[in-house]
């Protein structure tokens, strides 16, 4: 296979699994103020202190990877996108910094649980209007961001941005269902059934926006042949959404938090039907925006001696710090 | 209001101002992240309790140091895109991979152990538990490695071609871009610059607390350890900064004479200056106190070997003088107090004062922050040296900007000041309470009043948060 398609597959996992991780983790952060002051919050929290840092890396990933392989799309998206990226990259140091400040200054506590839960709500809209200006289409003149800087700001990608947050808040609520217990699980099931209906809702409309924003993308998803190949997802999509729905509503364990994960799949998967072979839309593919051969190479071997290290430590990493949040603790 | 020339001037501000402040966190934590690693072996191996209590007071300032670094760091990895869009599709393919190693080698290794590092001293066993301290402290100097790869090729760019659409291509080698004239020294240098700042914090932690009580163990064991680095690291790094500063005439001769200095070219000996005040405009130093002839005697090893100054360089491709001059001298001048401070603790040890006498502690308190200064110092001297190209001699900063309007930059500079300076200076100040506590036998990984964050609690509930003494509290009245 072509080593660019090879590195847009790379750069697709990486945003996937930042997605999934630091999403639970931003969902969190977006739940935060629904949780009880004290314990319901500290084990929330303890939940992902471990890991949030591991999570938080695929981002770095997803960036350093695509200034290194598609350095012509780094460099036209982050100005295009300018105010969404400083304010997410904000968002995330109140979200980061939380963590151990929290524990740290008693009066303030309060004062850090509100950064904690501003810096994740921000960095997760941010991020979902980042993708929004990136369906939207985004203006290249030789080689360089020739829009303005308010395009970033239409109905179109604050949608985008409502569904990232809801996404995120029912990975969040998903991923607490499985490592908390008693009233705290009970309150996570309540916040997982409602934001799974708002996730799925603003899904639906996000995919319809799309066919009316632009005529090439309501080609892939409308006419044949490209129609074939595009409907499994919606159809598998409205499978697992029911099923996900019924997993919260029986109250098992795990089942939802996996099925949440299904769902930002499908709605990967879709996101590649849209937008392929484009990195840039309407105007760069993969092949305008691509590194030369030398450097794609030269990645490739280190991906392929690292990542299945990276994916073993962490996966040990997690194993550590297996099953439910300090019960012991908890009346 | 505004026009490009702000525009590029804000971004470069507030590239300075990030990366300046990031490069604070790294420099502590990559020399604590060893020094950690120390503690635990020689607790390992020796069982002195003395070597448990140090890792567990200095764990607790490394976690909320590592977080400001972390935070800040990401910022970092999106300013090349965001303010520098000319130079990250230009430059590119040939340092995007490096940093992308950095991400693979360096990030995901410290992320991964260090949730362990912090939270599983009790789940995972002394040694598994050592061995994630050590993969910590390698990812950090691994980290370290790349991205000075990556500056340096900035510095002393080679190994690659020019492509026709106006990128840097990888040439035929690899070896040769990572390998970069100037990487070896900077990397040295850098390295054993952290390891100098925390043995100056370390040391002026341990003075403070031998002025309230002069048996503390603790205490004691830290100062002694912190004094040998700063006799033995010091002197080491003085002559390193001198190949460095070699290195850098016969690659970036500008800069060395912007550091010097040197205005004029002295055909027979060129003049050390001590002190003066750099005048651009008269191009000359005012008030300049000068050692006669030795300047060349250090950079050529020849009291009368001839120099070229800045009136051999072109007006536009001269560095601003008077930074580089003055961060320079700083630098330096920290680098000779550091190495007196080791050498007195050396004749106070030999004279049975080192745990007595106060002056020297308090001397040490005040060196405590000066490792901060002298590496930010010298990274001024560096980065302004270099001016004004960002690849050296070839793509200018002024053609490497992004295409932003001046008051979007303003927007963000003014955000990133603001907020920078409220959350790490509350950091910082948490740091600071947490040092301001004496070390204590029994010493505990984390005491904030109430409970704290304790960890997962695993199939097996109730682990103790404090192996290697009295077992198992329960983790949530660990504190009590
Ligand atoms: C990987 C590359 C890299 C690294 C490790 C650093 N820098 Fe740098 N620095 C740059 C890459 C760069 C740059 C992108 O190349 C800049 C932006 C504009 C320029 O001229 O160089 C720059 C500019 C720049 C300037 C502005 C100089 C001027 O415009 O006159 C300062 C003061 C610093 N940096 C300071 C630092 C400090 C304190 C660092 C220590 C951590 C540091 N830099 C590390
Ligand atoms: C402009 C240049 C730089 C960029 C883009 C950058 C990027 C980053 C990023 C993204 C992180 C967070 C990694 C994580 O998620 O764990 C980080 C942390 C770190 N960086 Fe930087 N960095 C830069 C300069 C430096 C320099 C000059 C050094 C050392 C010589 C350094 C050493 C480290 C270390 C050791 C960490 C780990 C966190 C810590 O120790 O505080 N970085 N950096
Ligand atoms: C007398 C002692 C010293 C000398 C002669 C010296 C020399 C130098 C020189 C020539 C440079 C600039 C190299 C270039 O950009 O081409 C430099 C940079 C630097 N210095 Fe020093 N230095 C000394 C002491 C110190 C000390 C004590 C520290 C910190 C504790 C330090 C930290 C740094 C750092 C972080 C840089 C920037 C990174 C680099 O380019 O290596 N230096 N030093």
């Amino acid at each position: 296979m072509d080593l660019t398609v090879i590195w847009a597959f790379i750069i697709a996992f990486a945003v996937f699994a930042y997605v999934v991780m630091d999403g639970f983790d931003l969902g969190i952060g977006i739940l935060f103020p629904t949780f009880r002051v004290g314990q319901g919050r500290n084990r929330a929290m303890n939940s992902i202190a471990p890991v949030w840092d591991g999570n938080e890396t695929w981002l770095v990933l997803g960036g350093g990877g695509l200034f290194a392989a598609f350095p012509l799309a780094y460099a036209v998206v982050l100005p295009a996108t300018y105010p969404l990226i400083i304010a997410m990259l904000l968002g995330l140091v109140f979200r980061g910094v939380a963590f151990e400040y929290r524990w740290r200054d008693e009066r303030h506590t309060k004062f850090w649980d509100l950064a904690f839960f501003g810096g994740s709500l921000i960095a997760a809209m941010s991020q979902g209007m980042t993708l929004g200006v990136l369906l939207q289409g985004i203006e290249v003149v030789d080689r360089a961001y020739a829009g303005s800087w308010w395009d970033w700001l239409t109905p179109y990608t604050l949608l985008t941005g409502a569904g990232t947050v809801a996404g995120y808040a029912l990975l969040g609520s998903t991923w607490l269902i499985w490592k908390l217990d008693k009233g705290v699980q009970r309150h996570a099931r309540y916040v997982a059934m409602r934001s799974a209906i708002a996730t799925i809702v603003l899904m639906g409309a996000v995919s319809l926006y799309n066919i009316f924003l632009n005529a090439e993308y309501a080609d892939r998803w409308l006419s044949a042949p490209e129609v074939y190949l595009a409907a499994p997802v919606p159809i598998l999509t409205a499978i697992i959404a029911i099923a996900l729905l019924r997993s919260i509503a029986r109250g098992s364990d795990h089942t939802p938090f996996w099925l949440a994960i299904a769902l930002f799949f499908l709605g990967m998967a879709g996101l590649g039907v849209t937008m392929f072979p484009y990195i840039v839309p309407p105007g760069l593919t993969i092949w305008d925006a691509a590194a030369p051969e030398s450097s794609q190479i030269f990645m490739l071997v280190g991906v392929a001696i690292t990542m299945p290290l990276i994916i073993g430590y962490t996966a040990w990493a997690y194993w550590v710090f297996r099953g439910k949040v300090g019960e012991e603790g908890y009346h | 209001m505004f026009d490009q020339l702000d525009a590029l001037l804000l971004a470069r501000i507030q590239f300075a101002f990030t990366v300046s402040f990031h490069f604070i966190f790294p420099s502590f934590s990559i020399g604590l992240a060893s020094y950690l690693a120390v503690l635990e072996g020689l607790w390992l191996k020796t069982g002195k309790q003395v070597y448990l209590d140090l890792f567990k007071y200095w764990i607790k300032i490394f976690a909320i140091a590592f977080a400001m670094g972390v935070v800040s760091g990401i910022v970092m990895s999106y300013q090349f895109g965001t303010n520098w869009a000319v130079f990250s599709d230009k430059a590119g393919p040939v340092i995007g991979p490096l940093m992308a190693y950095e991400v693979l080698t360096a990030f995901f290794l410290e992320a991964g152990f260090l949730g362990v590092m912090l939270f599983g001293m009790n789940k995972v066993g002394k040694k598994l538990h050592f061995f994630a301290t050590l993969m910590v402290a390698l990812g950090t100097l691994v980290s370290a490695t790349w991205i000075l790869s990556v500056n340096s090729w900035m510095q002393t760019p080679v190994g690659f071609e020019m492509g026709a659409n106006g990128q840097f291509l990888p040439g035929d080698s690899w070896w040769d871009i990572v390998f970069n004239p100037s990487f070896p020294y900077r990397l040295a240098h850098t390295v054993t610059a952290s390891y100098l700042v925390v043995a100056f914090v370390v040391g002026a932690v341990g003075a403070w607390h031998l002025l309230k009580d002069k048996t503390n163990p603790q205490a004691r064991k830290m100062f002694s350890m912190a004094m040998w680095m700063a006799a033995l690291v010091a002197p080491l790094q003085i002559g390193l900064g001198d190949m460095h500063g070699l290195n850098t005439l016969e690659h970036q001769p500008q800069k060395v004479m912007a550091m010097e200095g040197h205005f004029d070219s002295h055909p027979d000996g060129a003049p050390l200056i001590l002190f003066g005040i750099p005048n651009s405009a008269e191009k000359r130093v005012d008030y300049a106190i000068e050692i006669p002839k030795a300047s060349s005697l250090i950079l050529k090893h020849d009291l009368d070997a001839p120099m070229a100054g800045l009136d051999t360089i072109p007006d536009d491709q001269e560095p601003p003088v008077g930074i580089v001059f003055w961060s320079f001298r700083i630098m330096v001048g920290i680098g000779f107090a550091m190495m007196g401070l080791g050498m007195w603790s050396l004749f106070a040890r030999w004279r049975k004062g080192l745990y007595e006498w106060t002056w020297l502690h308090r001397a040490a308190i005040v060196m405590g922050p000066s490792g901060f200064v002298a590496v930010i110092a010298g990274w001024i001297t560096t980065e302004v040296g270099r001016q004004p190209y960002v690849i050296y001699g070839l793509l200018r900063t002024a053609d490497a900007a992004s295409p932003l309007d001046a008051p979007a930059v303003a927007a963000s500079l003014l955000a990133f000041v603001l907020i920078y300076f409220a959350v790490f200076g509350a950091g910082v100040w948490y740091i600071l309470r947490l040092m301001g506590k004496p070390p204590a036998t029994g010493e505990v990984e984390a005491n904030h009043g109430y409970d704290g964050p304790i960890r997962t609690a695993g199939i097996t509930p109730g682990p103790t948060q404090n192996p290697g003494q009295a077992e198992t509290l329960p983790s949530d009245r660990r504190d009590a």
